[in-house]
């Protein structure tokens, strides 16, 4: 593990440095609107109810859906790091001004009426007697604040906002548990030590000096991250994926074979599920991705199933058109939906195809990543088209821990993909789709008709893939990744070397 | 004598509809001493912020100082005004020092000049400059604090002390020790003083004249031998009785 460590000790230090000071950007900006939003709403009881409700609510959108949704709201959404810090400061808004309000209310009436007895005016007041009485408490909402920030941080990276997350997500992709500790356990020490500074600087007998030193402290990385700013000049050509290891070979299948033609591009890969790209490419926050017929007609088109790869096709064409967006051609493989057992279990009751489950449906414990659950071409329609019935109710988790999970024997069915690597590393059955129930899921690059205009020759750098991957190829690269823990960009230009596609 | 503090007529409504302040009149006269006698309810501490404008009142008129009350700006009046409040009110993230010479810093005194006259209030309210100027309020007892809201009271050598049960909180001996202090004290600097409390042998040992209220009026007003030896039927004479021993 330390070595690990050390071989990525540049890029640690970098992702540690884009987390702290997202954090550190957020927790700014969100004193800076919440103490005085707080001491604002103090003066006005009635008002401080909504208000405090309001940013409650804010509080409990989970991180993804909320990152979800600010990438099609302009100026402040998109994807990367404005995303982030936006998203990052709705969360920390709460407990600042629920504590500065609080902090506020709490001051001794007695005290404050003596202090305008005295002849204070309301800001001499605030600045000599309100404030300084409710910094400790103010401080304790910034403190909870900045480390539920750290935490919420690490999913920024779904977003391409970098930080520790982009190692947790990389290494859930691909199912790496070094990668995922690499990145989990400097972000828990990094929670750890914003919480002992400002429980410092709270306990401290002076926090008001505290107080105006972590405020520089904060200018001088905001300083820092507009200075950082990468200048302007052409826009490289912005490559998105999903966040799963199929999709981020790809993303770098796609950016490798343009910087051998001589695009300079910009990768941001692991972006959440498919909604979120799909979004990212309509605003034209990424350029291109690749996409599977079967869930463009499905999912984001919502049209109905069908078996034919040509019409399907076709129908996805059509969709695209009037929201901008341009389908490539096929790459070359079908990534269709796999349910996937264990060969023990299946050899053992004799179960090749979906239909022979029926019978034991009722005893089997069922994994699944959350987007197969909704989808029109997902669980419903499976169940209906084969009548199954489980007994137990699918566990929900994460695409990178279904195969774990079936390893470990704490489920006995997935549902996967039929290019997974593991299913061939951990010698596991994929059971035939027998009624012909999923539809066709050829990977196809989707573009942004506006970034084919803007990046002339695009369109045919991406085509120059078309039916260049099939099944093997993609099968063996997951596995390289999944399997073998190499790196995707190193698979991805050793595919391309093989097929002769890392020159003009 | 010209009188400091002069109320005619004046009415306090609160937004909950009670009447504080039914067409009240008092004056008192330069560098004399009036307590307003009451029980709680009566007004008496309605009338006192009054005066510093703590309390607007809703007609009627106030003089202070010689001027009418609108024509003062509140902070600069409060300034010009020593107040004293029951437990003292002191800022408790303050030394003693700083909590005293609050006014002048208010007002704009150097520090060397804060620090001295702090320290010769300190004196004066019998507290050791030299142990008490550090320590913060809660590290004193309950005599201690007040005699420090005292000393903060005097520390801009205001003309006019308002003073609203200021030795309410604490125990017999010492609140009598603080009377005494404050007549000794009293004697000497000669303010003009408006002072509120419940307690009659408060009200007869540092008046120099008592008005005892009741639902917002003056009902008698006179020197403590007056109220004492002679109270109006009524009221008066049943809230003086019930305090006798």
């Amino acid at each position: 593990m330390l070595r690990f460590l050390a071989e990525r000790r540049s890029e640690l230090l970098l992702l540690t440095g884009q987390h702290v000071l997202l954090v550190l950007v957020s927790a700014g900006i969100a004193v800076a609107i919440g103490v005085p939003l707080g001491l604002a709403l103090a003066r006005r009881p009635r008002l401080a109810r909504p208000v405090l409700a309001l940013a409650n609510l804010a509080q409990t959108i989970p991180s993804l859906a909320l990152f979800g949704f600010l990438i099609p709201v302009p100026f402040i959404g998109g994807i990367g790091v404005r995303t982030a810090i936006v998203a990052l400061v709705l969360y920390s808004l709460l407990p600042i001004l629920r504590n500065t309000v609080t902090g506020i209310q709490q001051v001794d009436p007695a005290v404050l009426e003596a202090a305008t007895g005295m002849g204070m005016t309301p800001r001499q007041r605030l600045r000599l007697v309100e404030l300084p009485l409710a910094l400790p408490v103010i401080l304790a909402g910034v403190r909870v604040a900045a480390v539920v920030s750290v935490g919420t941080a690490t999913i920024a990276a779904a977003i391409g906002a970098g930080g520790l997350g982009t190692y947790v997500f990389r290494g859930l992709a691909t199912v790496d548990t070094r990668l995922i500790l690499a990145g989990a356990i400097p972000a828990a020490l990094l929670a750890l030590t914003a919480d002992a500074l400002l429980g410092a600087v709270q306990k401290s007998s002076r926090p008001g000096r505290a107080v105006v030193m972590l405020a520089a402290l904060a200018a001088a990385a905001v300083g820092i991250a507009l200075l950082a700013r990468s200048p302007g000049g052409a826009r490289p050509v912005v490559i998105g994926s999903k966040n799963f290891t199929e999709q981020v070979i790809l993303g770098e299948i796609l950016g490798a074979r343009l910087e051998a033609l001589g695009f300079a591009v910009d990768r941001r890969l692991n972006l959440g599920g498919t909604t979120l790209c799909h979004a990212a490419v309509r605003e034209g926050q990424i350029d291109a991705y690749v996409e599977y017929s079967g869930t463009a007609l499905t999912d984001i088109l919502k049209r109905p199933v069908s078996p034919d790869p040509a019409a399907v096709l076709r129908v996805v064409r059509e969709g695209y058109a009037p929201l901008g967006l341009r389908a490539g051609s096929p790459l070359g493989f079908n990534n269709s939906y796999a349910l996937v057992m264990r060969r023990a279990d299946a050899d053992g009751r004799g179960i090749r195809r979906i239909s022979d489950l029926v019978r034991y449906a009722a005893t089997l414990r069922v994994g699944l990543f959350g987007e197969f659950l909704e989808r029109e071409d997902g669980m419903p329609g499976l169940l209906r088209a084969y009548g199954l019935r489980f007994g137990v109710p699918p566990r929900e988790m994460d695409l990178g821990l279904l195969y774990q999970a079936l390893a470990d024997g704490k489920v006995d069915l997935v549902v996967g993909s039929a290019t997974d690597g593991l299913i061939a590393a951990m010698d596991l059955v994929v059971l035939a789709d027998d009624r012909h129930y999923f539809p066709p899921y050829d990977a196809l690059p989707v573009m942004n008709e506006d970034s084919l205009r803007r990046h002339a020759g695009l369109l045919e750098a991406l085509e120059s893939l078309a039916g260049r991957i099939d099944e093997k190829a993609m099968r063996r690269m997951n596995y390289a990744v999944d399997g073998e823990h190499r790196r995707p960009a190193d698979v991805a230009r050793e595919f391309l070397s093989g097929a002769g596609l890392l020159s003009r | 004598m010209t009188a400091a503090v002069e109320l005619a007529g004046v009415h306090k409504r609160y937004p909950s509809g009670a009447v504080a302040l039914d067409g009240l009149s008092l004056s008192v006269d330069e560098g004399r001493v009036l307590v307003l006698l009451g029980t709680s309810g009566s007004g008496k501490t309605t009338a006192l912020k009054t005066v510093n404008r703590l309390v607007e009142a809703d007609g009627g008129s106030i003089v202070v100082l010689g001027r009418p009350l609108d024509s003062w700006d509140p902070i600069e009046l409060r300034r010009r005004t020593g107040y004293v409040i029951q437990e003292a009110g002191l800022i408790p993230h303050f030394s003693v020092e700083r909590n005293v010479a609050l006014v002048p810093e208010l007002l704009g005194w150097p520090l060397a000049r804060r620090v001295a006259r702090s320290r010769e209030l300190l004196a004066l309210v019998g507290l050791d400059p030299a142990r008490f100027a550090p320590l913060r309020p809660a590290q004193l007892s309950g005599g201690e604090r007040q005699r420090v809201g005292i000393a903060r009271a005097l520390a801009a050598d205001p003309p006019l002390l308002l003073m609203d049960e200021p030795f309410g909180a604490l125990d017999p001996l010492t609140r009598h020790r603080l009377q005494d202090e404050f007549r000794g004290l009293q004697s000497k600097l000669g303010k003009t003083v408006l002072l509120v409390t419940h307690d009659v042998p408060e009200a007869f040992r540092l008046g120099d004249e008592v008005a005892v209220m009741d639902r917002g009026r003056v009902l008698q007003r006179g020197t403590p031998a007056q109220v004492r030896d002679s109270p109006l039927p009524g009221f008066v004479a049943d809230f003086i009785a019930a305090a006798r021993p």
